[in-house]
């Protein structure tokens, strides 16, 4: 925090009760640094530099001071350059490397840095505070500013810390969630509480507040990205995994035990067995299990398991630990969410946290980078039904995407006119996106008079498209369904409600291989017809990784990550009375935000049927997580409710 | 019982609709082109159309000519009462 205006010295016991509310990300060791009216302070989680690295750390002649949440992967590398030019250090931490860095660079030396990171710097020489936050949002960071000061923290929770900060939702940003599962950054669900946007750097003084872009996905143009590719599939597939196998490497840096996640699927799979080459016998590995089968993929896993001859763990999670999780996940995601399925996560990261494992390498960021969502093929389908919209055979390729969905191959005779909408306006820029969209659109109609009223003549989708690179028009149609996954989707969700946030609940940090921005940038130079060879999703990861995982993990069907939800809440003790609690008559009344008589409708409905569908299920894990968010932050009661 | 219109109409409003009443749906209105209706939808329509009416709707008849419109669902069960499907 820095009082920047008003010149008002730091109040101690107010920096502290910031970081307290950290403690869950940090639990080893905490400090605070005072220099007038500026405050840091941190909560640390130690994993390199044991004894040396704690924080807030400066330079020599204390002239620097820093607090950095994160890790600098390539820290080594950048230490014997600086030391080369007659920097010392005086510990072996990544943290002390970036102080130095800024000292020799200034402010464009973020660009250097291979990580994932948010942090403050202190130049107290310049009295300027820079702020940074890594290139695809791994950390968190948010700020907001409180009477002409700055306050800044890894999470919202620290900055509602003080009772003088005004608590109140963001309708735009309720209703971006609902659309999109995310608000489009920098917003948060509070009004005046930002979020740093991933790429982005800020530069405090006492006149000025400068926000710089230090990095963005780009993909080569639409022109360059068609016809026929000037490399063989081999060596696009060799390129990569020589990368993946580099970033991997890297991510095993720590003065700890190093694990991996391991779901079953094609990725997770290839970060375990890269790690596993370099950590030899005695690598770890977690998973989660689901009592129910349609959720569950510990066939795959156990494959995995038998081949790498990891140690491994597994967690069985059912529709009541969902539930009794549920309240603790919103608290540590700070926002709605419309899946429950960032609640196994979080109970992942406990059984983890409880086996001694403070740092998890995961597979996250593969299914953006590489176009492995259903999204991307279903776009493609559509796109080559579009050229002959009459056509009766085009259409039936969209049977193949979802079998896992229930119902779906009954109505197969519906096709056309579920994915027909807008077929041929393949000019959208939002082409794949747009059934998404319409799908998440009624649940609008469940919103109370003034959130309405709030929301008259506004519309998420423009304000998304004022977020848009102005190359974008110019990219190939998988180009930009990539970057609406990659650029928000990833940031906005995946890697906060359902990544971070849910792994640092428990002291647990997640490493993301696939989100190494020279794979990343990589991976945008592969053509588009490559990526998705046909309809194979992954191409030229599953030509990189034969004989390094087995076959069956290769050539399976890609399995969504889904949790049970619906059933979860409205069939099971526990989940009934929170559901009935959060959607009751008092507290819908207490919010304003929905209306009681539509999702009395809606819980009746899903009490009496075995399964609701996917709007459905939304609007009930939506509505019902908006409902204990609202109670636990703008009503100020706490984890505890 | 004959297939009511208003009956198929308040289903599709309560069911799909979250009961909003404000919500003018006509009778040629397309339940999936208006995004009332996802695949899960259809088969709840099934089953409740199988129910209210006593047919039994075949795996190939669920398509949107005989199912998508309030309209188009009212002939489709009055066809199927008149063929003597009964169920019952």
């Amino acid at each position: 925090m820095w009082n920047r205006e008003s010149g008002e010295p730091i109040d101690a016991f107010r920096l502290r009760r910031m970081v307290d509310t950290l403690r869950h990300r940090g639990p080893d060791d905490e400090g605070t640094y005072i220099d007038g009216d500026l405050g840091l302070g941190h909560a640390r989680l130690s994993i390199l530099d044991l004894p040396c690295g704690h924080q807030p750390m400066s330079n020599e002649d204390g002239s620097l001071w820093i607090v950095f949440n994160g890790e600098i992967f390539n820290y080594r590398e950048l230490r014997s350059e600086l030391l080369a030019r007659g920097h010392r250090f005086r510990t072996q931490s990544d943290t002390e490397v970036i102080l130095h860095m800024y000292a020799e660079h200034g402010d464009g030396f973020v660009s250097s840095l291979n990580g994932q990171f948010a942090f403050a710097l202190w130049d107290r020489i310049q009295q300027k505070l820079f702020l940074a936050r890594d290139r695809l949002g791994v950390r968190p960071l948010f700020h907001t500013t409180h009477r002409g000061g700055i306050r800044f923290a890894s999470e919202i929770k620290s900055l509602l810390s003080d009772p003088g900060l005004p608590r109140q939702v963001d309708p735009l940003a309720l209703d971006q969630i609902f659309t999109f599962w995310f608000p489009i950054a920098p917003r948060t669900g509070f009004v005046g509480i930002e979020e740093l946007p991933p790429g982005f750097t800020m530069s405090v003084t006492r006149e000025q507040r400068r926000l710089r872009r230090y990095w963005s996905l780009r993909f080569p143009p639409a022109s360059r990205s068609n016809g026929t590719a000037r490399r063989s599939d081999t060596s696009y597939a060799d390129e990569l995994i020589s990368l993946l196998d580099n970033a991997v490497r890297l991510r095993l840096r720590a003065d700890v035990p190093v694990a991996t996640y391991l779901s079953g699927g094609l990725d997770s799979s290839v970060v375990t067995a890269l790690s596993h080459r370099h950590l030899g016998n005695g690598s770890r590995t977690f998973s989660i299990e689901f009592e129910d089968a349609a959720f569950d993929e510990t066939r795959f896993q156990s494959e995995v398991v038998r081949r790498l001859g990891s140690i491994h763990s597994s967690f069985r999670c059912d529709g009541r630990a969902i539930v009794e999780a549920l309240p603790r996940a919103v608290y540590h995601a700070e926002r709605p969410v419309l899946r429950t399925a960032p609640v196994p996560m979080m109970l992942l990261a406990r059984g983890v946290h409880e086996s001694g494992i403070k740092v998890v390498l995961t597979g996250e960021g593969a299914d953006e980078i590489l176009a492995g969502y259903d999204i991307f093929k279903e776009a493609k389908v559509r796109r080559f039904w579009a050229r002959f919209p009459s056509s009766r055979r085009r259409p039936l390729l969209l049977q193949r995407l979802y079998p896992y969905l229930s119902g779906f191959q009954r109505t197969a005779g519906y096709l056309q006119t579920f994915f027909g909408q807008d077929l041929e306006d393949t000019g959208d820029e939002f082409y794949s996106h747009r059934p998404r969209w319409r799908a998440t659109a009624p649940l609008r109609l469940l919103y109370g008079g003034e959130l309405r009223e709030q929301l008259k003549g506004y519309d998420p989708v423009a304000e998304l498209r004022d977020h848009l690179p102005p190359e974008f028009s110019g990219w190939h149609p998988l180009s930009q369904a990539q970057y609406l996954e990659s650029a928000f989707l990833l940031p906005g969700y995946i890697l906060s409600s359902q990544g971070d946030r849910m792994a640092m609940a428990h002291s647990v940090e997640g490493r993301f291989p696939f989100l190494d921005h020279r794979v990343v940038e990589f991976a945008a130079t592969i053509p588009p017809h490559v990526k998705i060879r046909a309809l194979r999703e992954k191409h030229v990861l599953r030509e990189g990784v034969r004989g390094l995982i087995p076959d069956p993990i290769i050539d399976r069907a890609k399995q969504p990550y889904r949790a049970p939800d619906h059933g979860a809440l409205l069939q099971v003790a526990g989940g009934v009375e929170l559901t009935r609690e959060a959607l009751g008559p008092e507290a819908l009344a207490t919010s304003g935000l929905f209306q009681p008589e539509p999702l009395r409708a809606l819980v009746a409905k899903g009490s009496r049927q075995p399964a609701l569908g996917a709007r459905d299920t939304m609007a009930l894990v939506g509505t019902v997580t908006t409902q204990i968010w609202h109670r636990q932050f703008i009503q100020n009661e706490g984890a505890s409710s | 019982m004959t297939p009511d219109a208003e009956d198929l109409r308040r289903f599709i409003i309560e069911n799909f609709l979250y009961g909003d009443q404000r919500i003018l749906l006509k009778d040629d209105d397309s339940f999936s082109g208006r995004g009332i209706i996802d695949s899960t939808g259809v088969l709840e329509l099934i089953a409740f159309v199988e129910t209210r009416f006593g047919i039994s709707i075949e795996d190939e008849e669920v398509i949107p000519e005989n199912l998508d419109s309030l309209a188009k669902l009212t002939r489709y069960v009055a066809r199927k009462q008149q063929s003597g499907s009964h169920a019952g």
